[in-house]
């Protein structure tokens, strides 16, 4: 069973299409990536999972149980889009005791003091939320939404704030839920998050599905990319790469700066090539990284597309 | 979610019940150190200010029962009550009716609140419910520390009415009572004002001022000479009304017409609320309200309820000018200087008369004559005469009198100085200005009133 399946999700408002057409499989203990330029509609396909807005047509289901049209999150279904609603003037305990009292759960055995050490924030648990910084605030929302121990989590940008210990928190806790079975949905600008975390990812563009699959998939779809490497001996290692079938040594880049770096403009097959080479040629590689993530460069060459088509 | 199809099941959408989601607005509301500070500040500011009045020698004789504030600690509540009605009703509402959905709006905590409760009705009536009882907290502190402050620091004496005649400690402690709960009414029509406001503007500042903007438009239209009809069919007279409980007879016809206007604001202006509430896109993070659905949803059908109740009281009531006419201003200025005349004779041990033997009448005529005998006014001038039993001559007392639009009136006494100048009186609390000097009385507006 699909913890989502959405077929021909079209949603207006007035004269502007913010969903046209959409199709989405998650499927269960899965974490699916949605990615796309502001306005692109993930807030608010994310806000239609969440029950917080029905769509004009098409059909939609969650954890297999078709979502009504009353203004309600399905049940099994947390999460925030926007921001996690927090209150400032209760603490990061207060806040989710509240919430567990809302939902019926018994405050001294809802697990309140778990989610917090889940998401770092035991320490801070009786500050007032007003002195949180965006990324505590981001992490009590995941704890909130944790509280009610979701099958499907749907969170908007959960990254924005966190700091790099935040980030493999909130990273950590993800995973772990998904191991566990629960399926994430998180929208994101940052594509090494994305790139981290997520299996399957789909990409929107005004409004449209322009790629939704695996990212490997995505990968092999590429066309060139740019990589970056290190090298012992950079001269040579230039040389080589300017001799090698299929690769395009790049300037104009940040290597142009740092005479160490050679970056390279290729597909797989020939920067396997060049690998070989180099190391046939007693030359050390140090470092190889492309230098704009394969789902970057997909995002940004399908929606740059999309834009020119319209 | 399969459009156009009818028999849709919700996903298993377990709803949050209006209890908890009550209990939630509450643990928000009491939160916010601006709602502790208003509850602290509504259960010992009375207190405070009574106990300082009452070790003052200068008054608030210019407030309703202010002058009786040294002869009976069941004046003080009524003072606050006569304040809370102009100030304070009006600024706590807007505190916290006003402000109950706005600031989810500013704090963008609405989709959080629809994911968990899941209900938007529920969520309305929850926090509608949650502000009613922080309302209700700040009244019932007002009004019990008022009156606690009044009793500790002044005493539990006799409490004399509007028109002068005595009410025992336990009849003034019924209808101060019921004086407040009267309140209530068009206090609960201001949180209604407040809540439509709140949802129908959004963040917008308006939204949290409107309760105060309506109260003091309600304030000012009661201060111009308008029909009685239209005077009682605005939800700001029911501030005013609870004053006809201290005459006798019960002023009880504008009693009631008060209480039913403001209760049928505040079922309106709620209902009106409840569906703008229902209607709003709660998708959109900086929505601020919509001008036009305000202004058709929110407005209209309250400023055709005012046109329809102007109608029905013109239709159900004889009165249709300003209700202060000359036959009433006579009888009521005779009937309070019979009862105030009873109570100086006591306060001077005279031989006690009663109302039936002064044979009290008074004779008023405004601007000496010269314009119409009716309206209000601060140039009418009484001539009262009474009888004394075995005396031959009438007693006359000339007044002047000061009637405002709502129907109160203060009497300044013109002569005798013997009868009703400036002089003090020995009684069991201590010395007391001359009863008959100056005092405060209400004509009715209506033309007639229920026995009570």
């Amino acid at each position: 069973m699909d913890a989502i399946r959405a077929r021909g999700i079209t949603k207006c408002f007035g004269d502007v299409v913010a969903l046209d057409d959409i199709d989405l499989d998650v499927a269960q203990g899965q974490i699916h990536g949605l990615v796309g330029p502001n306005g692109a509609g993930k807030t608010t396909l994310l806000g239609l999972l969440l029950g917080l807005a029905v769509a004009d047509s098409g059909s939609l289901h969650t954890l297999g149980r078709p979502v009504g049209r009353a203004l309600a999150a399905p049940d099994g279904v947390a999460g925030f889009v926007d921001g996690p609603g927090l209150y400032p003037s209760l603490t990061a305990r207060q806040n989710l005791a509240a919430l567990a009292a809302l939902r019926g759960h018994d405050v001294r055995t809802a697990g309140i003091a778990d989610v917090l050490d889940q998401v770092g924030l035991t320490d801070v648990a009786d500050d007032r939320v007003r002195g949180f910084s965006l990324g505590m605030r981001q992490r009590l929302g995941l704890g909130a939404a944790l509280l009610t121990k979701p099958r499907l989590i749907v969170l908007d940008e959960p990254a924005n704030g966190l700091d790099p210990a935040g980030k493999r928190h909130v990273h950590g806790v993800l995973t772990r839920l998904a191991r566990e079975g629960t399926s994430v949905v998180l929208s994101s600008h940052h594509m090494d998050d994305v790139e981290a975390l997520c299996s399957e990812v789909t990409i929107l563009a005004t409004g449209r599905v322009v790629f939704s699959g695996p990212l490997n998939k995505l990968a092999a779809e590429n066309r060139e990319l740019d990589y970056r490497l290190l090298t012992s001996h950079p001269q040579s290692a230039r040389r080589l790469a300017a001799d090698t079938a299929g690769i395009r040594v790049v300037d104009g880049t940040e290597a142009r700066h740092d005479a160490e770096v050679l970056v390279v403009r290729t597909l797989v097959p020939a920067l396997d090539e060049l690998v070989v080479r180099l190391v046939q040629s007693g030359i050390a590689l140090r470092e190889l990284a492309p230098v704009v993530s394969p789902l970057e460069a997909a995002y940004l060459a399908l929606t740059e597309q999309q834009e020119d088509g319209r | 979610m399969t459009v156009g199809t009818a028999d849709i099941s919700v996903a298993g959408a377990r709803r949050v019940s209006v209890a908890r989601g009550y209990r939630f607005e509450l643990v928000k509301l009491v939160s916010q150190w601006r709602i502790r500070l208003l509850v602290l500040a509504c259960w010992i500011a009375p207190a405070v200010f009574v106990t300082g009045v009452s070790q003052q020698s200068t008054l608030p004789s210019d407030t309703l029962f202010g002058r009786w504030m040294l002869a009976t600690g069941w004046a003080a509540p009524l003072v606050l009550l006569g304040f809370a009605g102009t100030w304070a009703l009006p600024l706590l509402t807007s505190v916290v009716a006003g402000d109950v959905f706005a600031s989810e709006d500013r704090l963008g905590t609405w989709r959080h609140l629809l994911v968990a409760v899941r209900s938007p009705r529920r969520i309305f009536v929850a926090k509608a419910l949650a502000s009613l009882t922080v309302i209700l907290l700040l009244v019932a502190g007002l009004a019990l520390s008022g009156t606690v402050g009044g009793l500790l620091a002044v005493g539990n004496q006799p409490l004399v009415g509007l028109d002068g005649h005595l009410l025992a400690p336990s009849d003034a402690a019924a209808k101060v009572l019921l004086a407040w709960v009267c309140v209530l009414a068009p206090t609960l029509a201001l949180a209604a004002i407040g809540l439509l406001g709140s949802v129908a503007l959004g963040r917008s500042p308006m939204g949290l001022l409107l309760p105060a903007l309506v109260a003091l438009a309600m304030q000012l239209a009661q201060m111009l000479p308008l029909p009685v009809a239209v005077r009682l069919a605005l939800p700001g007279y029911g501030f005013l009304a609870w004053n006809g409980l201290f005459t006798s007879p019960v002023q009880l016809g504008p009693l009631l017409i008060g209480i039913v206007v403001s209760l049928v604001w505040a079922v309106l202006a709620t209902a009106l609320a409840h569906v703008l509430f229902l209607r709003r896109d709660f998708t959109n993070p900086v929505y601020d309200g919509s001008a036009r659905r305000a202004l058709t949803v929110g407005l209209l059908p309250l400023v055709g309820l005012t046109a329809l109740t102007v109608a029905a009281l013109a239709v159900a009531t004889p009165s249709t000018g300003s209700g202060i006419e000359q036959a009433k201003v006579q009888r009521s200025l005779a009937s309070a200087f019979a009862h105030l005349y009873r109570l100086q004779t006591r306060q001077l041990h005279r031989p006690a008369v009663t109302e039936a033997q002064l044979r009290t009448t008074a004779a008023c005529t405004k601007s000496d004559g010269q314009a119409a005998q009716e309206g209000a006014g601060n140039d009418w001038r009484c001539v009262v005469t009474w009888h004394l039993p075995g005396v031959a001559v009438a007693g006359t007392a000339i007044y002047q009198l000061d009637i405002g639009p709502d129907g109160r009136f203060v009497a300044d006494g013109d002569g005798p100085k013997e009868v009703n100048g400036y002089f003090l009186l020995r009684t069991s609390t201590g010395d007391s200005p001359n009863p008959l000097w100056q005092f405060d009385g209400n004509v009715e507006l209506l033309a007639t009133t229920s026995k009570g």
